[in-house]
């Protein structure tokens, strides 16, 4: 394998990604990932430069409208599947201590 | 009469003529659901309830003219990652083991709005990011042609739902191939649709630049009316693309002279069964023995369309399923001590080991100092792609070749050595990253009896050339029924 995948890089990439791993996924995931990479360099054999990057295959731009309100009120159906909710919002832990 | 074994259109034919009522059909799609579902388990929900009062309404609609389409009262089943109000939509992932919708998908609704009824939400690999559906929080789909054997992923559950004839057609979504290897692997055909022509509203996203919801059917006649059921500019996706025209059933003639295929020789190379390459170049024989003009071409840059595809596919995906975070719906962990530690236990207790895998691959490459390196490199190559595509469709109305390199595998192979099980997509992933439309039909069957699926790609905008070329090829066969629904 040329990608190693350090403990630094996947304790990183879990913080990115939100995930806490546990010890087994954790070196699972070193090897997935190393070897995942290994194949994907294999696009460094392609000569890419001049190329623009083609994030949509159409030319399509921004699509704007007026800003013209059509739905109501819709906090109780945005609300309907949370997992805690308190006076019409929804509800988390603490975040300013 | 077994209604089941019918077409949509034949069923749809026999509803309008009054031979059938609307719960009839229905309750007939129920019965097989009841009698198959222990063998192959499509279904993550099934609405019976909801099916029979819709049945009751269709047919009241029916009956003073409101619905007059050819699919009104037809039994459809849902992909389990389209919102559907009221109804369980889960995306066959334990995050959303209790999301209700509140809306419901654009193309659901239209398809609603055909007078085609939702029978239940079919089962899928989890967040739509496998090929075998056996990622699902679920339980795994079985292949209709042989319990042992997988469906093919990620719209395992719709296409083996319509061979099992357990609907009469349903909607798949098809990210890298999702509708159509899982339709090769059983014996019956998908349409993954130009990007931009069914909206994605309601669809939960995966690999946004690359989703397309399309139809599974029995038949080509029955992919077509339902794309041209479903499909519709709406202007609540900002990447639906207003077409000139959606009759697709125009296109259901018998007609392939002058027609020019092209087949990449690059397809037929190392990896590929040597049953699927007889039968696929069988077919192409007999489009060419009806007027087409078949030639061998070299297509070019194959071999990069996989890592591409998994650079932005999953950059997207970890992106897409940041949304995912135990607040706002979907599953919240038991104990937690502040927010961060939610949001990452959440995460954690509720995605199955490949989304958590494709999430992390997705975060690395858009992380800063790997961006250009990975992500923006994926987007050159996918530019250089579209070009390959657009010198062949220079030359060529359709591209020939096969859906899958080999049939259906055992259950249980694949998730081992997740890349070789990303190679199997060689021949449909590229067509995403292209934005084409492609679509697979059944041509023939290999030796232990599992189906063979032939694939059709055409530029974009062109459905109307993949739509000819694959009626006119069916004409040449007869349906073939899967043992589960004999």
């Amino acid at each position: 394998m040329e990608n190693i995948i350090s403990d630094e890089t996947i304790e990183y990439v879990g913080i990115l990604a939100k995930l806490e791993l546990s010890e087994e996924e954790r070196e699972r995931a070193k090897k997935d990932m190393g070897e995942m990479l290994d194949y994907i360099d294999k696009l460094n054999e392609l000569d890419v430069s001049g190329v623009a990057p083609m994030s949509h295959v159409f030319p399509v731009s921004n699509v704007f409208r007026e800003d013209v309100p059509s739905d109501e009120d819709g906090s109780s159906m945005t609300l309907a599947n949370a997992p805690l909710q308190r006076n019409g919002g929804f509800e988390v832990p603490k975040t300013i201590i | 009469m077994d209604l089941m074994s019918l077409t949509a259109a034949e069923l749809g034919r026999k509803i309008k003529a009054k031979e059938v009522s609307v719960t009839e059909a229905v309750t007939a799609a129920l019965e097989a659901i009841e009698k198959r579902e222990g063998m192959v388990h499509s279904f993550v929900t099934v609405d019976k309830e909801g099916a029979l009062l819709a049945a009751k309404e269709v047919q009241r609609k029916i009956d003073d003219g409101t619905l007059r389409g050819p699919l009104a009262g037809v039994p459809a089943a849902v992909k389990d990652n389209m919102c559907t109000e009221g109804l369980l939509t889960t995306c066959s992932s334990k995050i959303l083991s209790n999301f209700m919708p509140t809306y419901t998908a654009t193309a659901v609704q239209n398809l609603k709005e055909a007078g085609m009824v939702v029978i239940g939400k079919t089962n899928m690999d989890e967040f739509a990011m496998g090929s075998t559906t056996e990622t699902s929080a679920y339980g795994v789909t079985r292949n209709p042609w042989n319990t042992e054997h997988v469906p093919g992923g990620s719209s395992g559950g719709s296409c083996a739902a319509v061979a099992a004839e357990e609907c009469s057609l349903a909607l798949g979504s098809d990210t890298g191939g999702s509708i159509r290897q899982p339709s090769s692997f059983c014996g019956v055909t998908g349409l993954k649709p130009t990007y931009g022509t069914v909206s994605r509203y309601g669809l939960i996203a995966y690999g946004s630049s690359l989703d397309q919801i399309g139809p599974v059917a029995k038949d080509v006649t029955d992919c077509a009316a339902l794309l041209e059921a479903v499909a519709s500019y709406d202007n609540k996706d900002s990447t639906s693309i207003w077409r000139e025209s959606y009759q697709f059933t125009e296109a259901l003639v018998d007609d392939v002279k002058g027609l020019k295929i092209g087949i990449p020789r690059d397809y037929f190379g190392e990896g590929l069964d040597t049953e699927v390459k007889e039968a696929v170049l069988a077919a192409a024989k007999a489009l060419e023995e009806k007027g087409a003009i078949v030639e061998e071409f070299d297509l070019g840059l194959v071999e990069y369309a996989i890592p591409a595809y998994y650079i932005i596919a999953c950059a997207e995906a970890s992106s897409n399923l940041a949304r995912f975070d135990g607040v706002k719906y979907g599953y919240r962990t038991k104990d937690y001590e502040g927010l961060h530690n939610m949001y990452k236990k959440s995460r954690s207790e509720g995605f199955g080991a490949e989304v958590k895998r494709r999430i992390m691959l997705g975060s690395f490459v858009l992380s800063s100092g790997y961006y250009d390196a990975y992500y923006l490199r994926a987007l050159r190559t996918k530019a250089l792609i579209k070009q390959e595509f657009d010198k062949a469709f220079a030359k060529y109305d359709v591209i020939l070749g096969p859906a899958a390199p080999t049939t259906a595998p055992k259950i249980g192979q694949s998730l081992g050595d997740p890349i070789k099980m990303y190679l199997g997509d060689i021949y449909t992933i590229s067509v995403n990253l292209a934005g084409l439309p492609g679509i697979s039909l059944p041509c023939g069957t290999d030796r232990a009896g599992l189906p063979i699926g032939l694939q059709l790609i055409g530029d974009c905008f062109k459905e109307n050339n993949i739509i000819r070329a694959a009626y006119a090829y069916e004409r040449t066969r007869t349906y073939e029924h899967s043992p589960v629904a004999m």
